[in-house]
């Protein structure tokens, strides 16, 4: 039975107000925007069902390329639709204004989409790799019977957790204890292991946690949300897909500062090491304006789901209830970059 | 701590894919004189203004596909070469736009380290000369015919539409999900002591197998010689 946290998960839904691109309105008057809500854990492409017959008596003639942009910025499809929001509006807007396109595909700036095809075959390849990551080999899903992995797919498309949790066991994804309580609920599964057999020295258990980690970087300070500028391009994100090494050390907890410290070095560890050696971080900040070298970049804001989160939360926590899907954990972060 | 100059089960660590770039592109330029070398772009992260003198990728640019040689027999199929720039401004572009067909194809390859499956992984894109993008209806045609058929068979399994990890603009990619397993069926049939690759034979060893997907070959003797250094 799931818990109650991925119960959230599932049912988070972010309300949407989708309007025309007024380049595509011919018809007069123009249509009114569409307000459809929006799984989190859904992607856009799979709303275009619910959004186009809103839409379709106004469009000029031609094929369809279905694409969305929130104030002029392009949406990546690949990305879940909870996480663009997480990522793009630090002020959370409802509902969230967004534009359709069903006309001059950004090609340049996006990847193609066919539809449910594409977004489909983007969640069992991100699937496959968050298998390897776990389990060290992605047999689990490519051995899953074409039936099943169809089912799994339209329970994530069709927001089922029950039909989810029924079919994701045959995964058999290893998975981490919960760290916080010492309670061994979940028996089945096999532990999670990373690369276990060449693992010699072992002294140290370690398991591997796919993560996708969005970084947004702006350069002002701020101090509402509010405040947070406008994004224009996707090169003010950097995106890192990389595994996070969970470290089970006796008596220490890992927790999502660890995690983000291993993905993001430059922003809390070098931090927390000069403010421990200069005492305070002005000094340490001054310091480096002298010699030349940048100033470490601040994190401002870290949330996932949706959730503005505290880093000293247990990761196993974050992960066993927060993680997509497929298996990844999707991390939205907000730097202030370092000056130059 | 494992040794980090041998590779035993197919992966490589970010280290020592730092250590085969450099290695195979010392050998390539070697061997293969006729393209230009590849380069390692060290990663600048833009947004966080970070860089990170380890991590990395190597990078092959600006070779031409003449696509209107697709008729000669498949050996020799793919006129690879590099800088077209001079003959390029001898065609008159009214031509140009008559023959499509006959129009130089430009690709950049990128081979990237994946931190998830722990193996490289080719990128790729084309572009014609005025630097608009192909399409993959249009790369289909300048892939060799064995490339084509798989891509027809597995159409979201072997070459896809992603987003390149440092450039953040989509890519072609190959997949990687297997390379593991067939790095380490080559690794135990190539060598005669054990079943371990050096580092440094690594990306030639993979780049044997996966160059041929996109049709560039690699000199022979850029596999047999061991690596002295």
């Amino acid at each position: 039975m799931a818990n109650e946290a991925v119960k959230f998960v599932w049912e988070g839904a972010i309300p949407l107000q989708i309007h025309l691109h007024k380049s595509e309105v011919a018809s007069h008057p123009a249509p009114p925007p569409a307000l459809v809500l929006a799984p989190r854990i859904g992607y856009l492409p799979l709303l275009v069902p619910l959004i186009k017959p809103y839409f379709k008596d106004s469009l000029p003639p031609g094929e369809d390329s279905i694409w969305f942009d929130y104030k002029g910025f392009p949406l990546k499809w690949y990305i879940p639709t909870g996480v663009l929001f997480d990522l793009l509006c630090a002020e959370p807007e409802r509902p969230w204004n967004l534009t359709i396109h069903f006309r001059g595909y950004p090609s340049n700036i996006l990847i193609p989409c066919e539809g449910e095809d594409s977004v489909k075959w983007n969640f069992v390849n991100s699937l496959k790799e968050a298998a390897y990551i776990i389990n060290g080999n992605c047999k689990n899903v490519m051995n899953m019977s074409q039936s099943d992995q169809e089912d799994l797919w339209t329970s994530v498309m069709n927001g089922d957790l029950d039909a989810y949790t029924r079919l994701s066991p045959k995964l058999k994804m290893g998975t981490i204890e919960n760290e916080f309580s010492r309670k061994t609920s979940m028996s089945s599964p096999p532990s999670r292991q990373g690369v276990p057999e060449m693992d010699v020295t072992g002294q140290v258990k370690t398991a591997r946690i796919p993560v996708r980690l969005y970084v947004r970087s702006i350069t002002q300070d701020f101090e509402n949300l509010e405040d947070v500028p406008e994004i224009d391009t996707w090169d003010d994100i950097s995106y890192l897909n990389r595994p996070v090494e969970f470290l089970r050390e006796e008596g220490k907890c890992f927790t999502l500062r660890n995690a983000i410290e291993s993905l993001l070095p430059e922003f809390i560890g070098d931090r927390a090491q000069t403010s421990g050696e200069e005492g305070e971080e002005r000094t340490a900040d001054e310091s480096e304006d002298a010699d030349g070298a940048p100033q470490t970049g601040e994190i401002k804001l870290v949330r996932i789901q949706g959730i503005e989160m505290k880093l000293e939360i247990p990761f196993s926590w974050v992960v066993n209830n927060l993680m997509n899907p497929e298996f990844y954990l999707h991390i939205s972060v907000l730097v202030k970059a370092p000056q130059r | 701590m494992e040794s980090a100059r041998e590779v035993s089960d197919g992966r490589l660590t970010v280290e020592g894919f730092s250590v085969a770039a450099r290695a195979f592109s010392d050998k390539w330029k070697l061997h293969n004189q006729s393209l230009p070398p590849w380069s390692w772009v060290p990663l600048i992260n833009r947004a966080l203004l970070v860089s990170n003198k380890e991590e990395g990728y190597l990078s092959l640019e600006k070779i031409v596909i003449l696509s209107s040689l697709e008729e000669i027999p498949e050996e020799e199929s793919l006129n690879v070469t590099a800088d077209y720039s001079e003959s390029e401004e001898l065609i008159d572009q009214t031509i140009l736009v008559q023959n499509v067909e006959n129009e130089a194809h430009f690709y950049d390859f990128h081979i990237v380290y994946s931190a998830s499956y722990g193996v490289p992984v080719l990128y790729f894109r084309g572009y014609c000369s005025s630097g608009e993008p192909l399409s993959l209806d249009v790369v289909i045609k300048d892939l060799p015919s064995c490339s084509v058929s798989l891509l027809v068979e597995s159409k979201w399994t072997f070459i896809t539409q992603e987003e390149h990890p440092y450039l953040n603009r989509p890519w072609f990619k190959l997949h990687p999900c297997e390379t593991e397993e067939w790095i380490r069926l080559l690794s135990q049939s190539s060598t005669s002591a054990g079943c371990k690759m050096p580092v440094e034979l690594y990306l030639v060893s993979w780049f044997s197998v996966v160059g041929q997907v996109v049709g560039l070959r690699i000199p022979l003797e850029m596999l047999d010689q061991p690596f002295s250094v």
